[in-house]
């Protein structure tokens, strides 16, 4: 547990409301005027020279936008954004990408210094050899370093922005955008359409395993920036592919506006593997301030036996509503969702998965667990359905709670619907408390409360932990220790 | 090296302790027996410092100082340790995860560097061997769905790398059976020692013939009411408690 202790130790130096990562970088941006008109599509379009038919594509994500409501269906409790309110483009000035680090706005590089982020991306600096991780750095919207491009085009993958994509890539875009999210798909979804800045861009070609894992690290920048990050994630048949995708934001007074939408497509044989850190502001201890995350992520196993895995570990936000979801098309394809969530503070978590069983034999697990500390409030919210063509589907499904405290609130709300009389989905919940019992039994044997708290807490989440590449999983342990801190009396 | 004085205590607004004086030499292996009800483990608890039970008089001083002011992880950075009767389950967490944390807690509560990871195993591992503990059974969760003498056994493991100077033992023999008795007896007497105290607390005479006891005392309605050598102890075995539970009365 040195990990731990390190973690305790680091956050106790800083006083006690200090977001870590709360600071502000200096780095003249480029922007629309704030709110939101056909002017401003029209202006990010342009700004990013793009063809007319994403413009098109935007235009009339944006008139659908403009006869929806914002959906009210989620356990969550926040005052009504003004969304004129919200810049919809910002871009760091350098905008074209340097072709290597030593290229990038060294303002830039310590940000991600402070982020903690070198970890991975130092020993890339460095030169070292060892962890095969490519970074593709997402800072306020458009990305500016893109590492090992040149050893992922050998094996033929493509990784890069997206407005990369769009310029070398037009037509595997135009294929794949919007197929698996449509632009019509929910409120947040239809405004990302609309408004989407950057994101990443991923096709594995067939049969390639992509010969690194693939990372990207988000981060809000400027302030009153909504963040509309787009990804699209393309595995050809019997393609592999592992993506990492890290969040922190800085502090502000603003709530800050997020939404995401993440595309995954997984053809016959393909396997995605898509793992989350968020850590965006989660507001200080009265609930002033923190990131709205309404994020749309859904992966479609498009062909037989494909194979999509989401792992994520939710510590940070103010309100998450987020619900990454598997489509299985495919005849035997598997979804996976592991997922930790964390809430503390007065954060409001309402997340969950949605497995969508079309194709004969699909399987499909889900192992959410769920942490509620302070004020907090945090729901599991999940569907399990079977097609009344999908024969033999089967799905598991386990949700822990963890209360520490009784300020907090844990819920659990799974939805299952099957039409085909042969599906066999199996639900397991509980809810506990960290006992006093155990509290006192670390406490004897010399451990602090904080400790032992985050000691138990990761002892609750272990089964999913397991689930996140290594490196990850380190940064996961510190991230809950952290996300915990103050949470015991 | 401790000292209780005329301690009173109450859990949920019930008189469990009542005037209770008790003094532990340095080096001294005390047996405290008495029938059940009569305080024994609350006597450890207040001593360990779990909450919920209040003290409405008197001291506990461990070598002077006040250890009724200080948290349970500050008296356990003091030595005090507390071999539980029931031991606490804590899923997910590898036995051997929580021995290192526990250890490190301790040695940085000592001002001494965190025990390397290789330091660290031989030391678990060869006091697991002493204990006759499955190397293998150190990286299942603590205490999950570990057999009653396991855990007992898994108790005094954690005693052993710890080194208290105070060690309280709970019913430790309860539950087990003979064979497990004598390993976990074999592991107390190898911790004897002239720095360390012993508060052995326990029903039966049995334990005794295999830990024996400098000094015995009888507990009943909440205080001490007889001190005497390790005859009193096969005394009471013989006699039983209906002396001092009528005595008391």
């Amino acid at each position: 547990m040195a990990a731990v202790r390190e973690t305790v130790d680091r956050v106790r130096s800083i006083e006690s409301d200090a977001y870590k990562y709360g600071f502000v970088t200096d780095i003249a941006s480029d922007k629309a005027p704030k709110g939101l008109s056909e002017d401003i599509v029209r202006f990010i379009s342009a700004k990013k020279r793009e063809p007319q038919w994403l413009l098109d594509w935007r235009l009339d994500a944006y008139r659908r936008w403009l006869t929806m409501a914002t959906p009210h269906w989620a356990r969550v409790d926040y005052p009504e954004i003004d969304f004129q309110d919200i810049y919809y483009f910002s871009a760091p000035k350098s905008a074209p990408g340097p072709k290597s680090l030593d290229e990038v706005d060294p303002e830039l590089l310590r940000a991600y210094a402070k982020l903690g982020i070198p970890l991975v991306e130092q020993e890339i600096l460095a030169g070292v050899e060892r962890p095969r991780v490519a970074v593709d750095a997402v800072f306020d919207s458009v990305s500016v370093a893109t590492t090992f491009k040149a050893e992922l085009a050998k094996a033929g993958v493509i990784f890069c922005s997206f407005s990369e994509a769009v310029h070398n890539h037009g037509d595997l875009v135009k294929q794949y955008l919007g197929s698996v999210v449509p632009p019509t798909d929910n409120f947040y979804a239809t405004l990302n359409a609309a408004v989407f800045s950057d994101g990443s861009f991923v096709y594995v070609p067939p049969g390639v395993r992509c010969p690194m894992e693939l990372s990207t690290y988000f981060r809000i920048n400027e302030q009153n920036t909504g963040q509309f990050e787009r990804t699209l994630i393309v595995a050809d048949k019997g393609a592999y592919v592992s993506y990492l995708e890290g969040c922190t934001a800085p502090k502000r007074d603003e709530n800050q506006l997020h939404a995401a939408v993440v595309e995954l497509v997984a053809h016959e044989d393909a396997e995605i593997k898509y793992s989350t850190v968020q850590n965006w502001y989660p507001g200080d201890a009265e609930g002033k301030g923190g990131v709205y995350n309404f994020v749309t992520k859904r992966g479609d196993c498009r062909g037989a036996r494909a194979k999509i895995s989401w792992t994520q570990v939710e510590t940070g936000s103010a309100i998450t509503w987020k619900y990454p979801s598997c489509v299985l098309r495919g005849d035997s394809s598997r979804g996976e969702f592991y997922s930790i969530a964390i809430s503390n503070g007065r954060q409001q978590v309402d997340s969950g998965t949605k497995m969508i069983h079309l194709g004969k034999n699909t399987t499909s697990r889900i192992i959410s667990k769920g942490i509620a500390a302070g004020k907090s409030q945090n729901t599991y919210r999940g569907l399990v359905s079977a097609h009344r063509l999908a024969t033999g589907a089967r799905n598991f499904t386990n949700c822990d709670s963890l209360l520490i405290g009784d300020a907090c609130g844990a819920h659990t709300v799974p939805y299952i619907e099957a039409k085909n009389s042969s599906a066999v989905f199996e639900h397991e919940a509980t809810t506990s408390k960290i006992s006093e019992d155990q509290l006192f039994y670390c406490l004897q044997r010399g451990l602090s409360g904080e400790e032992a708290t985050a000691l138990i807490v990761n002892g609750f989440v272990r089964d999913v932990l397991q689930h996140l590449p290594m490196e990850f999983a380190v940064e996961a342990q510190k991230l809950i220790a952290i996300s915990l801190e103050g949470s015991v009396g | 090296m401790l000292e209780i004085k005329n301690l009173s205590v109450e859990v949920k607004g019930k008189p469990i302790l009542d005037g209770l004086n008790l003094a532990v030499k340095t080096g001294e292996v005390a047996a405290i027996m008495g029938p059940n009800g009569s305080g024994k483990s609350t006597l450890s608890y207040v001593v360990a410092g779990k909450p919920d039970y209040e003290v409405t008089g008197g001291e506990v001083l461990l070598d002077g100082e006040d250890l009724l002011a200080l948290e349970p992880d500050a008296r356990a950075a003091r030595g005090v340790f507390l071999a539980f009767q029931y031991p606490i389950e804590i899923p997910g967490v590898a036995t051997m995860t929580f021995l290192k944390a526990a250890l490190n807690a301790h040695r940085r509560a000592l001002r001494q560097p965190d025990l390397t990871t290789p330091d660290f195993m031989r030391a678990a591992r060869g006091a697991a061997q002493n204990l006759k503990i499955d190397p293998e059974m150190l990286k299942r969760p603590l205490n999950v769905g570990f057999s009653g003498g396991e855990k007992k056994r898994m108790e005094i493991l954690q005693m052993a790398l710890l080194a208290p100077r105070l060690c309280v033992l709970d019913e430790t023999d309860s539950g087990l059976d003979i064979d497990a008795l004598r390993i976990v007896a074999d592991g107390v007497n190898a911790l004897r020692d002239p720095k360390r105290s012993f508060l052995v607390i326990t029903h039966y005479q049995r334990l005794l013939e295999y830990v024996r006891p400098d000094v015995v005392h009888v507990m009943a309605k909440g205080r001490i009411v007889k001190s005497g050598g390790p005859e009193l102890a096969l005394e009471l075995e013989r006699n039983g408690y209906r002396d001092y539970t009528s005595e008391a009365a």
